[in-house]
């Protein structure tokens, strides 16, 4: 069984694969960065890949500060950018 | 070498850096020990407190409000004589003191009255408005305290700038150098410091170790009651500007102050820093100088700061540090020369206050070194107080 | 009488994966805990999507029969237990997610935490597209992803190979595999008879002839000293180094890519263990031959006890899980002939590791204003200044704000040190981090 998965990016409708990361959903999607420094407003992407370096944080249901490398899709998800520093929402 | 100097500091943490610059102000020549790195121990685990909010009416808070006046000003003298010294983020942010629960509420507002009548600017307002000021502040506060006054200032960086106007005029900064204890004259009196890259000769010497004052008084002869006591605190993930605008507290943080047991007190202070992050602090336990991180103390910090700011408690913690104050049993700082021993002076016991009251400790113990009028009465910080009241 | 302790395992790589085994095989109860949602770590990842090829376990990542694999769950904070290991603070369920914060007392514990890659920093490394080759492996053989269209892959290390080959699987192109060193007569010359009969000889010859088919370029003495793109990677400037690794003025070539993947060697993941109390030589975990430790009840299997790739890992593993079980009460039958792989698997790790140093010239890559901390973005001058001001330990930290942000210091940590000249001390507090995963305030609030 290959159900899929719809969420939202950035607002916008996608579809992913159980198991699937963030991050590659993300990079699917044709996305290379998805937050901005919080210093100098740099993009930011998938750095280390494996949850070491926290680059690639997004905000996961109002939730900032997640690895998007580390972190699986789930059926419903609202994705969206992080800029800088952001509280839960 | 341009000769001796007349006054070495061993320490130097935020006391003695600030002990050092105000005797070099003074014109006297001045040579500061720290047998590891400047500002490495007590004071790079400070949260930065500049308060006069927590302080009860009485010597302490005296202190506290000269070190307040001063503290602007010594740090635009030491940017003056040394610019090239990291900013040390004097922020005047002010404090708010939150009652959680009703039985709260009296003994803040009583003890703010106290402080108002001493001369603190302390202003008693509602649940709501102390919210309008701190939004994540908890539903819950039903009384608050507004103190203008307080203050924050990153520690590590005025005590690198302080050690920089010290070497700016002069003087000498050596790490790395531990003293062993003391040179006596015949008299009795200090004539040098014994270190383990040699002697320093010198009339006086400040005892300024902070939680290792008792160990170094022991070593120079003439014994103070300083102990260690152990205090943790919690980082946060960098959070937006205004998250946290001022130092927030616990109404219950005046009693872990002057409490004396071993026992694990913690008391909610949150505050931001200009970094972004919010310390959580902070936890106050004897176990001697024990470092090992012990989550339950983290644990019994977190569950107070989340009923105190509700919106931190889906905010990563990130780290953890924890350090060692300077304990004395009255809770009281020691700061003057020590009867035993003339050219020895204590400058340490600040507790968890250090940082707020360095200005004022300097300036006292300037003025005590070199007869020049102070601004503090020195008597209730006197070395020996407790062995005298034993006596009477 | 009480049963005997489990055997608790953290991290299911190749170390922890056969300290399971071997546990159980002794008799052992075994606790395996892993933040991955299935077995393998980063070795033996398998696919993790759904479909008919998807949502296995890596080949080979084998968890025991019997054994409880506590899957999706990190390991925040470690306590050493007075009585020998240590209690676990754990957080499991969706990553960086909120709840799910709980406490295991592991009396007897295997760390087996694996290893992440080193980057070294130059001018544009910090662009989107730039990423380690651990990234670019992970992305390739769990999420059938490939990081970019056209990759270079570019560092030391024999690593770089089976990620070009991972890259290529995915469907990328390489255009270039760029060794620092001049490693290929380094490590044939010197293996020597440590190589025979050790399985990653045959491996590595096996990537190079793939490479051949695909005529992927291999260049040593090489490495990428900018990157360069509009908010995106768009080309990498490549330069020959001396021996030392400094650049050779006029031998830049610029390539276009849109991945860069670094590599250069591997950094230890020490955390666990330094809160553990084990004490650590050179940047990894002492141990004895029966994988213990300093700190009582605790055993540690694979790269933190040195970097050496999978297959000592998993010889370090069995004998760990063999000594582990062997502490909880259980009989055991010396495991002689991992012990004798473990010898010769570190031979090798030797002789590769003396092939592929790192060489002081890479100081010279960063600019002043390259970022070298990337999570406070502080600068190689910001670093000097620092230094200047600050005499080192935590005065240092705080004035520079490297390794003060969520990283902690795992990217920034050991550059910095070598970058300022940190004392071998000041080196290690990086290494040093209580939280060893960020906690909610809530979740640190809630457990027991």
């Amino acid at each position: 069984m290959s159900e899929h998965l719809t969420v939202t990016v950035d607002g916008e409708r996608a579809t992913a694969v159980p198991g699937q990361t963030v991050a590659a959903l993300l990079i699917g999607l044709g996305r290379r960065s998805w937050r901005t420094t919080r210093g100098d407003g740099r993009p930011r992407g998938v750095f280390c890949g494996i949850g070491v370096c926290f680059d690639c944080l997004v905000v996961v249901n109002g939730e900032p500060d997640v690895r998007a490398c580390r972190r699986r899709v789930a059926d419903g998800d609202a994705i969206r950018v992080q800029h800088g520093a952001e509280t839960p929402s | 070498m341009t000769g001796h100097p007349d006054a070495v500091v061993v320490g130097a943490g935020i006391v003695g850096a600030a002990c050092a610059e105000a005797l070099g102000r003074a014109g006297l020549r001045v040579t500061v020990v720290e047998r590891g790195a400047p500002a490495g121990a007590t004071t790079a685990s400070g949260e930065g407190n500049v308060l006069v909010s927590d302080k009860e009416p009485g010597p302490e808070l005296e202190l506290a409000r000269s070190s307040l006046r001063r503290w602007p000003d010594v740090l635009r003298g030491a940017a003056a004589v040394a610019p090239d010294a990291p900013d040390p983020e004097w922020d005047p942010k002010g404090g708010l003191v939150a009652a959680l629960d009703g039985g709260a509420e009296e003994p803040l507002t009583a003890f703010a009255a106290a402080q108002r009548a001493a001369g603190v600017d302390a202003r008693a307002i509602g649940g709501d408005e102390a919210r309008d000021l701190e939004p994540g502040l908890s539903p819950e506060a039903g009384a608050a305290v507004l103190y203008p006054q307080d203050a924050q200032l990153q520690p590590v960086a005025a005590a690198t700038a302080l050690l920089a106007a010290v070497r700016a005029r002069g003087g000498r900064v050596r790490h790395g150098t531990a003293a062993l204890g003391l040179v006596r004259g015949a008299s009795g009196a200090v004539a040098g410091l014994r270190t383990d890259r040699g002697t320093i000769p010198c009339g006086a010497v400040v005892n300024a170790c902070g939680p290792w004052s008792g160990d170094f008084s022991r070593l120079a002869g003439a014994p103070v009651d300083v102990r260690p006591r152990r205090g943790m605190v919690l980082v946060t993930a960098p959070l937006p500007p205004g998250t946290v605008r001022r130092k927030v507290y616990d109404a219950d943080y005046v009693g872990a102050v002057g409490a004396g047991e071993a026992d694990l007190r913690t008391s909610t202070v949150v505050e931001s820093t200009h970094a972004g992050t919010v310390l959580i602090g902070s936890s106050r336990q004897r176990v001697g100088f024990d470092d090992t991180v012990r989550v339950e103390v983290l644990r019994a910090i977190a569950r107070k700061a989340a009923a105190l700011f509700p919106a931190l408690a889906r905010v990563p913690v990130m780290r953890a540090y924890g350090g060692f104050r300077p304990y004395t049993p009255d809770h009281l700082p020691v700061i003057g020369e020590d009867p035993r021993v003339p050219g020895l002076w204590h400058a340490t016991g600040h507790e968890g206050a250090g940082v707020g009251l360095a200005a004022g400790t300097g300036h006292l113990l300037a003025a005590l070194v070199t007869g020049a009028p102070a601004d503090t009465d020195p008597h209730p910080f006197r070395v020996l107080r407790g062995e005298e009241d034993g006596r009477e | 009488m009480s049963a005997p302790p489990p055997v608790t395992i953290v991290g299911a790589g190749p170390a922890g994966l056969a300290a399971a085994r071997a546990a159980a095989s002794a008799g052992a109860r075994v606790r395996l805990i892993d933040a991955e949602p299935s077995p393998g770590g980063q070795y033996l990842r398998g696919d993790a999507l759904a479909g008919p090829h998807g949502g296995a376990a890596g080949q080979g990542a084998h968890v025991p029969d019997g054994a409880e694999h506590i899957s999706d769950t990190e390991v925040w904070a470690l306590e050493p237990l007075p009585g020998g290991g240590a209690r676990l603070h754990l957080r499991s369920g969706p990553a960086d997610g909120s709840g799910g914060a709980r406490t295991a007392d592991a009396p007897v514990l295997v760390l087996a935490t694996g290893a992440h890659d080193r980057v070294l920093p130059f001018p544009g490394w910090d662009l989107p597209g730039v990423v380690t080759a651990g990234a670019a492996q992970a992305l390739a053989k769990s999420q059938r992803t490939a990081i970019g269209r056209t990759a270079v892959v570019a560092g030391t290390g024999p690593f770089l190979l089976p990620v070009t080959r991972s890259l290529i699987g995915a469907g990328a192109r390489v255009a270039a595999v760029l060794e620092a060193n001049a490693p290929v007569s380094g490590w044939l010359r010197c293996a020597g008879g440590a190589a025979a009969g050790f399985g990653k000889f045959g491996e590595l010859v096996g990537h190079t002839a793939v490479l051949a088919r695909r005529r992927v370029p291999y260049r040593t003495r090489t490495a990428v000293i900018a990157a360069h793109g509009d908010g995106v990677l768009e080309a990498v400037t490549t330069v020959r180094l001396d021996p030392g690794w400094r650049p050779l003025p006029g031998t830049e070539r610029t390539i276009a890519a849109d991945a860069l993947c670094l590599g250069f060697g591997f950094t230890p993941r020490l955390e666990l263990a330094v809160a553990a109390g084990c004490a650590t030589t050179g940047g990894f975990v002492r141990v004895d031959a029966a994988q213990a430790t300093s700190a009582p009840g605790v055993f540690a299997a694979g790269e933190p006890t040195g970097i050496g790739g999978a297959a000592l890992a998993a010889a370090e593993g069995e004998v760990a899980g063999t000594a582990a079980a062997r502490a909880c009460g259980h009989p055991v039958v010396a495991p002689l002939g991992a012990l004798r792989r473990v010898r010769a698997g570190r031979r090798f790790a030797a002789a590769l590791a003396a092939a592929h140093p790192l060489r002081p010239g890479w100081t010279r890559w960063p600019r002043d204003d390259t970022p070298v901390c990337r999570c406070e973005e502080v600068t190689l001058s910001d670093l000097h200044a620092a230094a200047r001001s600050a005499s080192g330990g935590r005065a240092f930290r705080l004035a520079s704000r490297a390794g003060l942000g969520l990283c902690q210091g795992r990217v920034c940590g050991r550059n910095t040190a070598e970058l300022i000249g940190l004392t071998d001390d000041d080196a290690q507090r990086f290494d040093r981090r209580p939280i060893a995963v960020p906690v909610r305030l809530g979740d640190l609030a809630d457990g027991t």
